[in-house]
């Protein structure tokens, strides 16, 4: 269901001295969406962050967040938006409810407000028990949760999350995701930064991929693997005898053949080739099975660096 | 494109929010409650070991109260240069960890993602130091007049009474030149330890080197003490500047002049002799005594102000990543 356009960035730039950190980054999300900003570390997702929450200047460019400009109204859109820094910290001497209350009141919450919100909150992510213990008892998914319910309780447009499934065990961290959805159903455009690709993948609507410093591509999973991997489909053929890998590449629409070990090998091809493959290997392997494979984001990922890398070398 | 920039929203938003937690952290963490005591038990021992002094010694002088405040009996040193002391020592470790203590817990980020400005969290918390600051001192000074009180057995007089305000004024704004130095460190330096030091070692240079270095500087200025003709007028002059260099110097200037009402000038005086017997022999009155520290208290406030402008400055510039 994405409506408005919430966040907007245009040519978006920040230079520490002769180092680009974000070069002419353009990104734009619309409200009840999710977006995955993927990268290797150093190549600019957290300044971009910072940058669209009015944390650091821009060196150029120009930014739109919740309708406002995060250089000129960076109070507005702070109102606005709720952040989840991945490292995050509490004040360990105070309890989980005194420091939630004080980013609420610093937010400009009533306190009637505070109360209500931080009940309903805390229940959400699953701490309603411990709510009054002081952070120093909290183990780091503890603190995770909690920071997600501190913006929870701010209801923002925008949830900025950044790295924020680091430390989560994998029950939590499915927990922690079906709270992101849950965000989304609210109609809250989320930014989500990760490592975990398969994570970015089940919950993220379309993905951004940061590579020193530039937006290297954006689009929904199907379309990024289209662009990397030539074509959009994947399939895994597995048989006995014959030089397969040769027999695989002759095949017309085959863009790329590689083998997975043991039998199995992997194909990527323009179109669902799985009839052709069959017809044409029938006759001359031992064919024990052809799969369908969804085109998986770490596939993406990996390819795309590797040409990066051979790029340069 | 950027001069013409203007932010939007107060840069006070949040500020009360600001002082109202790092006040109630400072007045409830161990820390404070280990340095009053500290504080508290010298000052009065100071002052009850004054007050017995008095009463064995002098039978009537005019200003008793606050004889109270600058008598020193071995071995103990008077109220007003324990205070002089250890106030330093109390403004260092309110502030130290202000900063860079929000930058190692992580919090830094999550306060600063709240529509606040940078301005409202540091000067946030240099108030709520200083309040903190004046909340121990006023209760101590309360205390201190109390006991006279009590052990002298006769109220203060007016004078007296607003000569102290003035001390207590004078105190808190010494207090705030610690405060801002160690505010500023808190800022500069990432490790807490390291800023605590380099204040603590602000703090020995200027209360126990200052004495030593401030000749050693003039003469390499103005040459010897003692010129051919008597004693160096401008050795003198040079000394006194690189002195009035150090807050301890105003701080103890102003003391004087407030608390020792008899103070008719800081530093050397030059006059003739009919001039000097031309001077009428009594203390000063109050209005005078604040003519004569003005500068100095000016000069506190100053260098408070400029301390914190650099801290301010340093604050804006910093990026908020780790």
């Amino acid at each position: 269901m994405p409506g408005d356009t919430v966040i907007r960035a245009e040519a978006l730039t920040k230079r520490y001295g002769s180092k680009l950190a974000v070069d002419h980054v353009d990104l734009e999300v619309a409200a009840g969406e999710i977006v995955g900003i993927l990268g290797p570390n150093g190549s600019g997702k957290t300044t971009t962050i910072l940058m669209l929450l009015g944390l650091t200047e821009p060196t150029s460019g120009r930014a739109m967040v919740a309708g406002f400009d995060p250089l000129r109204d960076p109070l507005e859109v702070k109102r606005r938006v709720g952040y989840l820094p991945d490292q995050i910290g509490f004040y360990e001497n105070m309890s989980a409810r005194d420091n939630l209350a004080y980013t609420a009141r610093l937010a400009g919450l009533t306190r009637r407000e505070i109360d209500e919100r931080f009940t309903a909150a805390l229940d959400r992510v699953g701490l309603s028990e411990v709510g009054d213990s002081r952070v120093t008892t909290y183990s780091q998914g503890m603190r995770q949760r909690l920071g997600l319910a501190e913006v929870l309780m701010k209801r923002p447009s925008v949830a900025v999350l950044d790295e924020p499934t680091t430390a989560l065990d994998p029950h939590s961290t499915a927990e922690f995701l079906d709270m992101i959805r849950g965000l989304k159903a609210e109609g809250t455009a989320v930014l989500l930064s990760s490592h975990h690709l398969d994570q970015v993948q089940s919950v993220c609507d379309r993905v951004a991929l940061f590579h020193n410093g530039r937006l290297a591509l954006s689009g929904t999973v199907t379309e990024l693997a289209a662009e990397v991997l030539g074509g959009g489909h994947v399939i895994d053929v597995e048989a006995h005898g014959g030089d397969l890998p040769k027999l695989l590449a002759a095949i017309p629409g085959v863009v790329r053949v590689q083998a997975l070990g043991g039998d199995r090998y992997r194909v990527d091809c323009q179109s669902d080739l799985r009839g052709d493959i069959a017809r044409r290997l029938a006759p001359k392997v031992d064919l024990v099975g052809i799969y369908f494979a969804a085109p998986s984001l770490n596939e993406v990922y990996a390819r795309y660096f590797a040409e990066a890398r051979d790029a340069v070398a | 494109m950027r001069s013409l920039r203007r932010r939007g929203g107060s840069p006070w938003t949040g500020l009360g929010t600001v002082v109202a937690k790092e006040t109630a952290d400072h007045l409830s963490s161990a820390r404070m409650r280990i340095l009053e005591a500290l504080l508290f038990l010298t000052a009065i021992a100071a002052a009850y070991a004054a007050i017995r002094q008095i009463r064995a010694t002098i039978g009537e002088s005019p200003f008793l109260f606050l004889r109270l405040l600058t008598m020193a009996q071995d071995p103990l040193p008077s109220f007003i240069s324990l205070l002089g002391f250890l106030i330093p020592l109390v403004a260092i470790a309110l502030a130290f960890d202000a900063v860079n203590g929000e930058f190692n817990r992580r919090t830094l980020s999550r306060v600063l993602a709240q529509p606040i400005y940078r301005d409202a969290l540091l000067l946030g918390k240099f108030l709520a130091g200083l309040l903190s600051l004046t909340i121990g001192l006023l209760s101590l000074w309360l205390l201190v007049i109390g006991l006279g009180l009590l052990l002298l057995g006769l109220p203060p007089s007016s004078e007296e009474m607003v000569r102290m305000l003035g001390f207590l004024v004078a105190t808190i704004a010494y207090g705030g030149v610690w405060l801002a130095l160690a505010l500023l460190f808190s800022v500069l330096f990432r490790a807490p330890a390291t800023a605590a030091l380099a204040a603590l070692g602000t703090w020995l240079m200027f209360s126990l080197f200052w004495s030593v270095i401030t000749p050693i500087v003039t003469s390499l200025i103005a040459g010897p003490a003692e010129g051919v003709l008597g004693p160096n007028l401008r050795f003198l002059q040079v000394q006194q500047i690189i002195d009035r260099l150090s807050p301890n110097t105003l701080y103890a200037e102003t003391t004087l002049a407030l608390l020792n009402p008899s103070t008719r000038a800081l530093g050397p005086v030059l006059v003739t002799l009919s001039e000097a017997r031309s001077m009428v022999p009594a203390p000063l009155p109050v209005t005078q005594s604040f003519v004569l520290i003005w500068p100095q208290l000016t000069g506190l406030v100053a260098t408070t102000i400029l301390i914190f402008a650099i801290a301010y400055i340093l604050f804006q510039r910093q990026e908020i990543r780790a």
